[in-house]
């Protein structure tokens, strides 16, 4: 590996990652921006109803991916959580037939708001509209790996706004008694929709709150894909070695309205959101990917037709598939085998 | 056979639940040191260690959240509440999580979970000690809700519970725990979840009813036959999801209904089981469809002379059955 710009610690190759490892993170930062920035269009078109987007967030979530063990461990994402599920190989198709409410959406059949992804395939576990409980669940995936000796870890997401609810503190307490093999992942964009962080907490870093529970706190730069990697796989390492959960905080920005539902203008200076933009995750990866020669300018290029191209593809084989029968509403309450 | 009280019946069928599968754990507040609130798991923690007995802190929304994950990871977690007044706190966790996981994951994550607690007044609880919970939980598809009455239904349903692939509320009325006793076999049993049962059989008119006010509900149908009215008496014991057909069966047979509940009246669960009757035996009917439960106030008052007013009692649902009888 050539040389590593300065706002890496250590470089690519100490965290064990290949040329080709880096190009994929790459792909999947770009894919998730893309897939995010064509839903939000289709919003305005008035094909989507409802949109979570994950732009600002591609560095931390795909970083936190490529930081645990994908086809093990088991993740429990939050409604922001697009470039997880695709870093796990949901593809974007399947985002697009989920936005679309489509019989074939992968993650509920057409049942939930886009932005709640599941697979038990690729153990992302089903999450709710709701903020906080998920990261319970992820204590109770945690401790169920643990009691049968598996070496199996689950992390569990959410944004600053969740750190607000009892949900999390009740889940901290009990996964640092037990030492569970659990990271808890925050993604702090600094706002829970409208309510700015000094509306939400006297902290600043809301990795402090950790020390509460007796569990290392950790605050990394949640722009810089690789310095999560780093973060989440020393966590991951810890709880595997019986040491117990850490807490991530990812310090991000994010770049969109909360929701398609919410325009971010009305609470938001232009100055602020232009600065913001400036730190922008993929245009920062995709500078030092080149800087340290792992891809070029042309080469970078391709990738992206790529992606474009087979998002095109996404968009029209999603927007002609079929939408679920009326009937299909009354299906998976119960279940139907005989006890 | 063997003569148990329902509390001696639910303690035997967790531990015969724990033997079976390794997988089902017990997870509440004092459920290991202490044994549980009413001792229903005196004994366990020495007996199956902290792999199946986890003592949880006092925090029920966690309790009941990370119950949730471990049945989602291949567990068969109880998690106890150790009162269901103090069951709201979880709330969100059971309407919004346990019981809509199948649904909204397409049917590809389920929650086989159940989740225990002690529910009724009688015992001089007071406001925190006494609340009827049911119609909070029956009102939610996706959840099972079981609340019987007597030894032999509170073992066998509680093991049908916990093997159970969706969640249920397993509600244990607490004033019968001690009180009702009733055989129970030794061999292993189930009951199937969402049968009601005839626990009187009579021509005159049909009780519907469930927990304590089952027993005091047969004790006013003892009365009533001296009086020469052949009262039916039957015991819902799933209240989702509800056994409709022998309802209807028996109210089509008397022609008359009397519906008992301990919760207080408004909306309760009785609300329910007029609606269905006024609907769909509405021809039968030879009276009005009437309920006996406690009056609207916000919960059971402590001192006896008020909690033993507001409860329903054996004389009160008498005189109900009189003045139905008199149609």
């Amino acid at each position: 590996m050539a040389r590593v710009t300065a706002d890496v610690r250590g470089s690519p190759a100490d965290l064990g990652l290949s040329p080709a490892d880096l190009i994929a993170i790459y792909r999947d930062m770009f894919t998730a921006r893309a897939v995010s920035e064509r839903l939000w269009l289709l919003g305005r078109q008035g094909k989507v109803y409802f949109l979570v987007s994950c732009e600002g967030h591609e560095a931390a979530q795909v970083g936190s991916v490529y930081g645990m063990r994908p086809g093990a461990d088991i993740f429990i994402p939050y409604y922001r959580d697009l470039a997880v599920a695709l870093a796990l190989g949901s593809q974007p198709i399947d985002m697009v037939l989920h936005a679309l409410g489509k019989s074939a959406d992968p993650y509920s059949g057409g049942r939930q708001l886009p932005g709640h992804y599941s697979s038990r395939e690729r153990n992302i576990v089903s999450g709710s509209s709701c903020v906080a409980t998920q990261i319970l669940h992820g204590v109770g995936t945690a401790f169920a790996s643990k009691r049968r000796g598996e070496n199996v870890a689950s992390i569990t997401y959410f944004g600053d706004g969740a750190t607000s609810k009892g949900d999390f503190h009740e889940a901290m307490n009990f996964a640092a008694i037990h030492k569970l093999p659990v990271v808890f992942f925050c993604e702090n964009n600094g706002w829970a929709i409208s309510v700015p962080q000094d509306k939400q907490m006297v902290v600043q870093d809301i990795s402090k709150k950790a020390e509460g529970y007796g569990m290392p706190g950790v605050t990394v730069d949640g722009m810089n894909v690789l310095d999560v990697v780093r973060a989440t796989r020393e966590a991951r390492d810890r709880a595997l070695s019986g040491e117990g959960p850490t807490l991530i905080e990812a310090k991000v920005h994010r770049f969109s309205s909360h929701s398609s539902n919410d325009d971010h203008r009305r609470y938001r200076s232009p100055e602020e959101l232009a600065a913001e933009r400036e730190s922008d995750p993929v245009a920062r990866y995709k500078s030092l990917l080149i800087d340290i020669s792992v891809f070029d300018e042309a080469r970078a290029a391709e990738i992206e037709k790529e992606v474009m191209n087979a998002l095109d593809d996404a968009v029209d084989a999603a927007e002609a598939s079929p939408d679920p029968t009326p009937d299909s509403a009354y299906t998976h309450v119960y279940s139907t085998e005989e006890v | 056979m063997a003569e148990k009280t329902v509390l001696e019946a639910i303690k035997d069928g967790l531990a015969e639940e724990l033997d079976r599968d390794d997988s089902v754990v017990i997870m509440g507040e004092d459920v290991g040191n202490m044994g549980g609130a009413f001792r229903a798991t005196e004994g366990f923690l020495a007996r199956y260690g902290e792999r199946q007995v986890i003592d949880t802190p006092l925090a029920e929304t966690s309790i009941v959240g990370i119950a949730i994950g471990m049945a989602v990871n291949g567990m068969r977690p109880i998690a106890e509440i150790q009162f269901a007044d103090f069951m709201f706190p979880a709330y969100d966790q059971i309407v919004n999580e346990a019981a809509k996981f199948r649904y909204r994951s397409n049917g590809e994550f389920t929650v086989p979970m159940v989740m225990r607690t002690p529910y009724g007044a009688g015992i001089h609880g007071g406001l925190y000690h006494s609340q009827s919970i049911e119609v909070q939980l029956a009102h939610i598809p996706g959840l099972k809700v079981v609340a019987p009455s007597t030894p032999y239904d509170a073992k066998g349903l509680l093991k049908s519970s916990i093997r159970d692939p969706d969640p249920v509320m397993f509600l244990e009325h607490k004033r019968t725990y001690r009180l009702i006793k009733g055989e129970v076999p030794d061999e292993d049993y189930t009951l199937p979840i969402g049968l009601a049962d005839v626990k009187r059989e009579g021509s005159d008119i049909t009780v519907l009813t469930y927990g304590l006010m089952v027993h005091f509900s047969l004790e006013a149908a003892e009365e009533l036959a001296k009086e020469g009215v052949s009262v039916e008496v039957i015991d819902l014991r799933s209240l989702l999801p509800l056994d409709k057909e022998t309802i209807l069966e028996s109210v089509k047979k008397t022609s008359k209904a009397l519906i008992v509940y301990e919760d207080n009246l408004t909306l309760g669960y009785g609300a329910e089981l007029s609606a269905i009757l006024a609907s769909e035996a509405f021809e039968y009917l030879d009276g009005p469809v009437m309920r006996v439960a406690s009056p609207d106030i916000p919960s059971m008052p402590f001192h006896p002379a008020m909690e033993f007013d507001a409860l329903p009692n054996p004389a009160r649902i008498a005189d109900a059955l009189r003045r139905l009888a008199a149609y």
